[in-house]
C-alpha cells in the first residue's frame, strides 16, 4: 500500500545511496535552484530533476497528492506576484514589451511572463528534489545522516520519534474521531462549518490528552535506556559512504560550482533574453 | 551472599504529595531470585519500582529516608544512566515504550547510546533477537507487530545491556490471556538460562504463578505487608485483606470451607496436592442447584453473513452470524488482533463491511449513519483520556445531548439522573481532571449511558484496573443491565471477568466465530481454548483433581456462588 510521503524500499541506485549523500544533493539542488535565475541552468535542472525522478521509480500515488497541493500554491504564487508587482519583470530586465493592456496600470509583458516563467521553473527543479529525498530516504538513515553532518542527534532523533508516532497518533485520531460521531457530534461535511470548528475541540483535547500520555512513556523508555548520555551516538542504520556515494557527491558539488558560475559570470543573476 | 537490592527504612514522599508514598520499607532481593511485587492501585508498588529504576528521584524527585542500595551502590551516586546499566525496565505499555522504526533499531537503541559501533551492533541484536524469538522480525516496522511481540521486543532492548536485574511493570496488562502464559514461559526462561534476578510488578497473581516464583512482597498503603513464599501467602487471609484476587481455585477451596496448608504447594493447580480437600470440596459442590438464568428477551442484535476485510486476500471477519437477545450481558473474546474491535466498529458503523447485514430490533441498520446508530448504540473506548473532551463532569456528560439539541432543562434531569445511577453525583461540578482513573471512565460510561442506548459496547472495561475497581466497575454495570435492561456487550482478555458477570460468550478467532456458549463451557473447552488463545480456568482442573464428574458444571456453581456472597 502506497502511503503518502512515506519511505518504500525500492532497489534502485538512488535507494541505496547514504542519507548523508541524499542529504547533500537535496541541500545543493535547493540552494542552486534558490539562487540562480539564469533560465538556462534552471531548464537543464528542471530535466535532470524529470530523469531523476523517473530513475527513482516513486510512484506517483506517493506523492500525487501534496503535489497537488504544491501545484495550487504555486498558482496562487505567481498571480500574487502578478498583482501586487506586475512590473517587476520589466524592471529586471530594463525593457518593457507590452503585449496586452488589462486595465488601469495592469499590463502584460513579456518580460514579466519570463519572470515568473523562471520561478514556476525553480519549482519544478525542487519539488522532485525533495520527493525523491523523501521517499528514498529511510527515516531513521535520515537522522543519522544529519547528526553525521554536524546537526545534534537530538534534532535528528527528534524528527525520528515523530515519524514513529505519526501512526499511532493518527489511530487515536481515527479512534477519537469514531466515539465521538458515535455520541452525536457531526464532523461531516454535513454540519455548518462553525460548528465543525467548534467539534473538532472535542477531537483535539482527547487527543492531546492521549498524546501526553504517550509523551511520558516515550521518555521514560528513552531515559531508562541511556538516551542522552554521551554527547555523541551511534546508529545501527548508519552506513559507510561508498565509491557511489563519493562520485554522486562530487559530481553535485560541481555541478552546483558550475551553474552558479554560469550564473554569475556577467555580474547578475538573471538571463536576459530582451536585449 | 550480599542483596542486590537492598531498602532500609527507606521512605518516599512525591515533591507534589503531602504524605508518604512509601513509608519504613524494609527490603533484600538477591542475585538471582525472582520475586514478585504485588499490592492494589495506589498501594505503591509501581514507586518501589521506579525506586529500583531511578525514574524516582531523576524524573519524578521528591524526598527521602532511610538508604536504598542497588549493588552495593548508592542509586543517586550512579545516576539513572549508571544505574540503566544494573536494571532493564520493560514497562507496562507495550506500544508506548517502543522508540525505534523498526524492531532492530528498537533492540539496537541502547547501545546506540553507547556509541557502541554500527558493526559490532548488528551482531550483538542477532543475539538477543535469537534469545528473545522475534530474529525473523528484525525490519518490521512496530505497528506490524502483535502485543506479545512488541513486548518481546522491549525485553531483548533491555537485555542488550547485559543487566543483572530485570523489572518488570505489569507485563500482562495488555496481552491475551495464553500470550501471557508465553510471556511469563519466556520471563522464567531467562531467568534460569542466563541466571537473571527478576522483578515483577503484577497485580493478576494468578497468570504469575503460572511458573514458579520465590518470593511475593504485597505491598499495601505504602507499607511492605508480607513478603513470604507463594505457598505460605495462598494459605493465609492476606490477599482478600489487601483487596488483591486469589487465584480461583484457592478461593474456591476457601468458599469449600478448606484451610488451605502450605505443605501441599498450593502455588500451581497442577502440582498442588488436593487429596486432603477433596471430600470437603465434594459436599460443597453436592449443594449446588441449578439456578441457570435464561435469558428469554427478543433479538435486539442480529449479524448475519458479516464479511469483512481491508484488502481481498486477507479476511479479517468472515461470515460471522450471531444474535444478541435484549437484555444480555456477553462478551466478545478471542486473541489480540483476532477481529474483536473490528466486529464492534463494523457494528457502530465506523467501518463498511464488504457483505452481510446488521439488524438492531428486526431492522437493517446499513442506511444508517455512525451518529445515528449511536442513538441505539453506545460505545465506550478502552482508554477514558480517548474520550474525555470537557473540563467539567457535568458538561462531559450532557455534550451528547447538547449536540442533539435537547432542551435545558431536560439536559440537567437526565444528566443528574444518569450521575446518580454512576455515583458520580456529588462530584457533579468537580474537574475531571481531580477523578481517578476508574471514576474517569465512569464518567465516559455516564456520558453513553446518558443517552439511553438499547446497547452498550464496552472495550476492556478493566484494563490496567485492580482487584477492588474491577468489583466496583463491573457491579456498576451489572446494575445497569439489571435495572435499566441496557444489553451489555464487553470486549474482553479477562477470562475472570466473562466467567463472572457474563451469561454467554461469543468467542472469534482467526476471523470466525468459533463458540457461543456460555463462559464455563468455553472455559472449560480444550480446542476453543487453544484456538482462540484463551486460558482454560484454574477451576476445571480443580475439579477434575477433586474427581468432580461434570466439570463445567463446577465452575457454574462456583459462579453463582460468588455471586451470592457478594
Amino acid at each position: 500500500m502506497a502511503k503518502l510521503l512515506t519511505y518504500e524500499k525500492k532497489d534502485t541506485w538512488i535507494d541505496r545511496l547514504c542519507g548523508v549523500t541524499k542529504l547533500i544533493f537535496f541541500l545543493a539542488w535547493s540552494i542552486t535552484s534558490m539562487l540562480t535565475y539564469d533560465t538556462r541552468v534552471l531548464a537543464v535542472m528542471f530535466v535532470i530533476s524529470l530523469v531523476l525522478f523517473q530513475l527513482s521509480k516513486t510512484d506517483w500515488k506517493q506523492v500525487g497528492g501534496i503535489f497537488k497541493l504544491i501545484m495550487i500554491f504555486m498558482i496562487i504564487n505567481l498571480l500574487a506576484i502578478f498583482i501586487f508587482a506586475p512590473e517587476q519583470g520589466s524592471r529586471i530586465y530594463g525593457t518593457e514589451t507590452v503585449l496586452f493592456p488589462i486595465a488601469g496600470n495592469y499590463v502584460v509583458t513579456a518580460e514579466q511572463l519570463f519572470y515568473e516563467l523562471n520561478i514556476l521553473l525553480k519549482y519544478f527543479t525542487i519539488v522532485p528534489s525533495v520527493f525523491i529525498f523523501i521517499v528514498t530516504t529511510d527515516p531513521s538513515e535520515f537522522a543519522a545522516s544529519l547528526n553525521r553532518i554536524g546537526i545534534s542527534y537530538n534534532i535528528g532523533y527528534a524528527i525520528s520519534v515523530a515519524l514513529r508516532y505519526i501512526p499511532d497518533v493518527q489511530d487515536d485520531f481515527h479512534k477519537i474521531r469514531n466515539a465521538q460521531e458515535a455520541r452525536g457530534i457531526e464532523m461531516s461535511s454535513k454540519a455548518k462549518f462553525m460548528d465543525r470548528v467548534k467539534n473538532t475541540a472535542s477531537i483535539i483535547f482527547p487527543l492531546i490528552f492521549t498524546s501526553m500520555e504517550r509523551i511520558d512513556t516515550v521518555s521514560n523508555a528513552m531515559e531508562l535506556r541511556g538516551y542522552g548520555k554521551h554527547k555523541k551516538r551511534t546508529w545501527y542504520t548508519g552506513r559507510k559512504l561508498q565509491k557511489a556515494d563519493y562520485m554522486t557527491i562530487a559530481v553535485t558539488l560541481i555541478f552546483m560550482a558550475a551553474a552558479l558560475v554560469i550564473t554569475y559570470h556577467d555580474g547578475s543573476r538573471f538571463y536576459n533574453p530582451f536585449l | 551472599m550480599e542483596p542486590i537490592i537492598e531498602f532500609k527504612n527507606y521512605t518516599f514522599k512525591y515533591r507534589s504529595q503531602v504524605e508518604p508514598t512509601l513509608r519504613d520499607i524494609n527490603l533484600k532481593i538477591y542475585p538471582g531470585e525472582k520475586v514478585l511485587i504485588i499490592g492494589p492501585s495506589g498501594s505503591g508498588k509501581s514507586t518501589l519500582a521506579n525506586c529500583i529504576n531511578g525514574l524516582v528521584p531523576f524524573s519524578y524527585s521528591g524526598d527521602t529516608e532511610g538508604t536504598l542500595t542497588i549493588k552495593g551502590q548508592d542509586p543517586n551516586k550512579l545516576g539513572i544512566f549508571g544505574l540503566s546499566k544494573i536494571v532493564g525496565t520493560v514497562l507496562q505499555d507495550t506500544d508506548g515504550q517502543f522508540i525505534g522504526l523498526t524492531v532492530a533499531e528498537d533492540i539496537a537503541f541502547a547501545l546506540e547510546n553507547d556509541c557502541v559501533p554500527t558493526e559490532d551492533m548488528h551482531r550483538m541484536v542477532d543475539g538477543v533477537a535469537e534469545v528473545v524469538d522475534v530474529k525473523n522480525l528484525l525490519d518490521h516496522a512496530p505497528t506490524e507487530l502483535s502485543g506479545g511481540q512488541k513486548q518481546r521486543v522491549s525485553m531483548g532492548g533491555v537485555m542488550i545491556d547485559d543487566v543483572e536485574v530485570l523489572l518488570f511493570d505489569e507485563p500482562l496488562a495488555n496481552l491475551d490471556p495464553a500470550t501471557g502464559k508465553r510471556a511469563i514461559e519466556l520471563i522464567d526462561r531467562i531467568q534460569k538460562d542466563q541466571n537473571k534476578t527478576i522483578v515483577i510488578i503484577e497485580h493478576r497473581l494468578e497468570d504469575v504463578l503460572y511458573r514458579d516464583v520465590d518470593r511475593i512482597v504485597v505491598v499495601g498503603e505504602g507499607k511492605i505487608v508480607a513478603d513470604t513464599t507463594p505457598d505460605e501467602l495462598l494459605a493465609g487471609d492476606i490477599l482478600m485483606q489487601e483487596g488483591i484476587r486469589e487465584p480461583l481455585y484457592v478461593t474456591a477451596l476457601k468458599h469449600a470451607g478448606c484451610k488451605i496448608r502450605p505443605e501441599n504447594h498450593p502455588q500451581h493447580v497442577d502440582t498442588m496436592e488436593f487429596a486432603p480437600y477433596m471430600a470437603q470440596v465434594q459436599n460443597w459442590f453436592a449443594e449446588s442447584q441449578n439456578t441457570k438464568k435464561e435469558c428469554s428477551g427478543e433479538a435486539v442484535l442480529q449479524i448475519t453473513d458479516l464479511n469483512f476485510s481491508y484488502r481481498k486476500d486477507q479476511p479479517i471477519l468472515k461470515n460471522i452470524n450471531l444474535s444478541v437477545k435484549k437484555g444480555e450481558m456477553m462478551a466478545i473474546v478471542g486473541k489480540n488482533g483476532a477481529g474483536k474491535t473490528t466486529l464492534s466498529s463494523l457494528i457502530c458503523g465506523f467501518l463498511t463491511p464488504n457483505s452481510g447485514s446488521i439488524y438492531l430490533n428486526g431492522e437493517d441498520i446499513s442506511p444508517l449513519t455512525i451518529k445515528e446508530r449511536g442513538e441505539h448504540i453506545g460505545i465506550v473506548m478502552q482508554n477514558p483520556n480517548q474520550m474525555i473532551s470537557k473540563s467539567m463532569i457535568f458538561d462531559e456528560v450532557a455534550l451528547g445531548l447538547q449536540v442533539r439539541g435537547v432542551p435545558e432543562d431536560e439536559i440537567k434531569e437526565r444528566v443528574y439522573e444518569t450521575l446518580k445511577i454512576c455515583g458520580l453525583y456529588p462530584f457533579r461540578n468537580w474537574p475531571i481532571s481531580a477523578l481517578s482513573f476508574g471514576q474517569k471512565k465512569r464518567v465516559t460510561i455516564a456520558s453513553i449511558l446518558v443517552m439511553n442506548p438499547e446497547i452498550l459496547i464496552l472495550d476492556e472495561p478493566t484494563a490496567g484496573q485492580d482487584y477492588r475497581h474491577y468489583t466496583e466497575i463491573m457491579e456498576f454495570l451489572k446494575s445497569i443491565n439489571e435495572e435499566r435492561g441496557t444489553t451489555i456487550i464487553m470486549i474482553t482478555h479477562d477470562m475472570h471477568l466473562m466467567l463472572e458477570y457474563t451469561d454467554r460468550a461469543f468467542v472469534i478467532a482467526d476471523g470466525e466465530l468459533i463458540a457461543d456458549d456460555t463462559p464455563a463451557k468455553i472455559l472449560t473447552n480444550d480446542e476453543i481454548a487453544d484456538r482462540a488463545y484463551l486460558k482454560k480456568t484454574s477451576l476445571y482442573e480443580m475439579a477434575v483433581k477433586c474427581q468432580i464428574p461434570s466439570p463445567s458444571q463446577f465452575v457454574e456453581h462456583f459462579i453463582s456462588y460468588e455471586r451470592t456472597v457478594r
